[in-house]
């Protein structure tokens, strides 16, 4: 593996998270319990996009064929997408939303920390620039996930299903492969080790606070777990959002918009 | 985006009610004629608030149904750039909605009274959001044509006697702008595109032209009680001014783009240097109004809908707050 391949793969793998999420976050749109969420939604998911925007430019100059951003989001495949599970998940109600938020950003944010100290400049600038915007988006949706756990019967009871309904995709945080061994043994990259105990350690942290039991399970055992994402293998509903993203630029190849 | 709340036909304001002084409403009306801003604590006559009202949460609620055309191509935006713009576009309809609807809170009513006379029924929004987005230049139509009538119809708002709505005014026309701008520039790029695209960009023209000039409200004639918002300096100017203004405006811009506007009888009027053109269909306007647009029930079922799965969300953060501000003070 060449510099550049690890280090594109890489931040392709790091564009498909922000986009995914950003296009779920972005079904929610008119549909959020109060107006001021709605602009918090909205605001977050373009976060996520511009972020998506910023990795994917630097992915095709990395990778140097001349691909953009538009030909990383629309022109691949359902299986050429390298995102995680948890990130596709359909959007099911505002506790599993703010649930899915909570634990895939306790994650985003701890690993972009560690890249805005990495060994590459540019990608260390992305992930700076990203951490003020995650860590934002974490304390919105930590102080939600308290409200709703500490809330009423009804919402703890909610929120701890979506609870032990995501917690199954988190697993697959952790679970590096040679790109991420490579990225961080070459490019002072985040140790996937240390993450998962800081991770832990945060978001049982979070749930004490918020009354919630932690899921009765334990995420190194991969019988539970579930993963794939790093390997293209989506759940059934992906093939539906890249469908759905990718529409016009599919029925009329080759148009600028 | 615009409401057309103020020229409903059939409905009259009353300019006073019987608690009401000449006095009182003479001082009022002297204020309002030296320019002097009304603040929300200052005495007004039950009419204006009630037409102030009126109007406020008419256009609050027309920002926030206003999401719902917009936000149907959000997922399918066809690059991630017009995505992110599309994306800040509704973003700033729900913080104009957000600040609307504390300029009509002002004025006594609460946002939850407000959202409830939305779903019953009883307050309207502007009827343009009750057609559909069939394609992505409904996109450009709708910040080229609405916005740009919008605009037309908010910047004199910008100055109305109201200080609350007027200073809320300000800060939404420059976002307005930039919307009329973004809509024109993907208008611009269908109609350099293939032949596709140009069918695309005239098809949503020929269905968004004349639910634009509608949305400057009926012509003045038929116009019942624009007089005393004029006179209380709500409005500055009148529907057919606007319209006109609109028109000589927007006309241009379609031949810039190559575009046609579906109108035969449109043509150039030499001596006065305005356009003239055909009679809007009020029939359709009328029938929109009344809840039988191509979207009226859809577009309030799912506000509604959002409304019903939010409930156990408000719940528990009232829930949350009150527990806390218990264990606060104990």
């Amino acid at each position: 593996m060449t510099v550049e391949d690890a280090l594109q793969s890489y931040v392709l793998r790091l564009g498909d998270n922000a986009l995914v999420i950003g296009q779920r976050m972005i079904e929610r749109v008119a549909g959020e319990p109060e107006l001021e969420e709605e602009l918090a939604n909205a605001n977050f998911a373009l976060d996520y996009i511009g972020q998506a925007r910023m990795l994917y430019s630097y992915a095709g100059e990395l990778e140097g064929k001349g691909r953009g951003e538009d030909d990383f989001a629309y022109l691949r495949d359902s299986q050429e997408f390298r995102n995680f599970l948890m990130v596709e998940q359909p959007n099911g109600h505002f506790g599993d939303a703010i649930v899915r938020q909570v634990l895939f950003e306790s994650f985003y944010l701890l690993q972009l920390e560690q890249l805005a100290d990495c060994a590459d400049t540019r990608l260390a600038e992305i992930a700076a620039r990203a951490v003020k915007e995650i860590s934002y988006h974490l304390r919105h949706a930590s102080q939600w996930l308290i409200r709703l756990g500490d809330g009423t019967d009804e919402s703890h009871q909610r929120v701890k299903e979506s609870l032990e309904r995501y917690w199954r995709y988190a697993a697959e945080f952790f679970d590096g492969d040679d790109v991420d061994d490579w990225i961080q043994r070459e490019c002072n990259g985040p140790d996937l080790g240390a993450l998962a105990k800081t991770w832990r350690d945060n978001v049982e942290a979070l749930l004490e606070q918020a009354t919630l039991p932690i899921p009765d399970d334990n995420l190194d055992q991969t019988s539970f777990s579930r993963a794939g994402g790093r390997q293209g293998n989506h759940s059934e509903y992906f093939g539906f959002l890249i469908a759905e993203m990718q529409h016009l630029q599919r029925a009329f190849p080759g148009a600028n918009w | 985006m615009y409401t057309q709340g103020l020229d409903q036909k059939g409905k009259v304001v009353q300019s006073s009610d019987a608690s009401e002084s000449a006095d009182q409403l003479d001082a009022f009306q002297k204020r309002v004629d030296a320019e002097d801003k009304i603040e929300a604590k200052d005495w007004m006559p039950a009419a204006y608030r009630r037409t102030l009202l009126r109007q406020i949460s008419q256009h609050a609620h027309s920002e926030i149904i206003g999401m719902q055309p917009e936000g149907n191509w959000l997922t399918r935006a066809p690059t991630l750039k017009r995505k992110a713009i599309l994306l800040a576009k509704v973003q700033d309809e729900a913080g104009h909605g957000l600040y609307l609807y504390s300029a009509a809170e002002t004025l006594g009513v609460s946002r939850d009274q407000m959202v409830a006379d939305l779903l019953s029924g009883k307050a309207k929004y502007s009827s343009i959001f009750n057609y559909p987005t069939l394609t992505w230049a409904d996109i450009g139509a709708i910040g080229w044509l609405v916005d740009g009538a919008a605009i037309m119809n908010q910047i004199p708002l910008c100055r109305c006697s109201y200080g609350p709505y007027a200073r809320a005014m300000v800060r939404i026309c420059k976002e307005e702008s930039f919307h009329q701008r973004q809509g024109f520039d993907i208008m611009f790029e269908l109609s350099r595109g293939n032949d596709e695209q140009k069918a695309m960009a005239q098809d949503a023209l020929n269905r968004w032209w004349w639910p634009s000039l509608m949305m400057f409200g009926p012509n003045d004639s038929d116009s019942k009680h624009s007089a005393q918002s004029m006179a209380w300096k709500i409005k500055r100017f009148s529907n057919d001014e606007l319209r006109q203004k609109f028109v000589d405006v927007t006309v241009p811009q379609a031949e810039f783009l190559g575009l046609r506007v579906p109108d035969d009888d449109l043509s150039i009027n030499d001596k006065t240097g305005h356009y003239e053109f055909g009679d809007i269909d009020w029939q359709e306007f009328y029938d929109v109004l009344a809840g039988n647009g191509p979207c009226n029930r859809q577009r309030i079922e799912k506000r509604g809908q959002a409304q019903v799965d939010g409930a156990w969300v408000r719940d528990a953060a009232r829930a949350y707050a009150d527990k806390h501000a218990t264990a606060a003070a104990a």
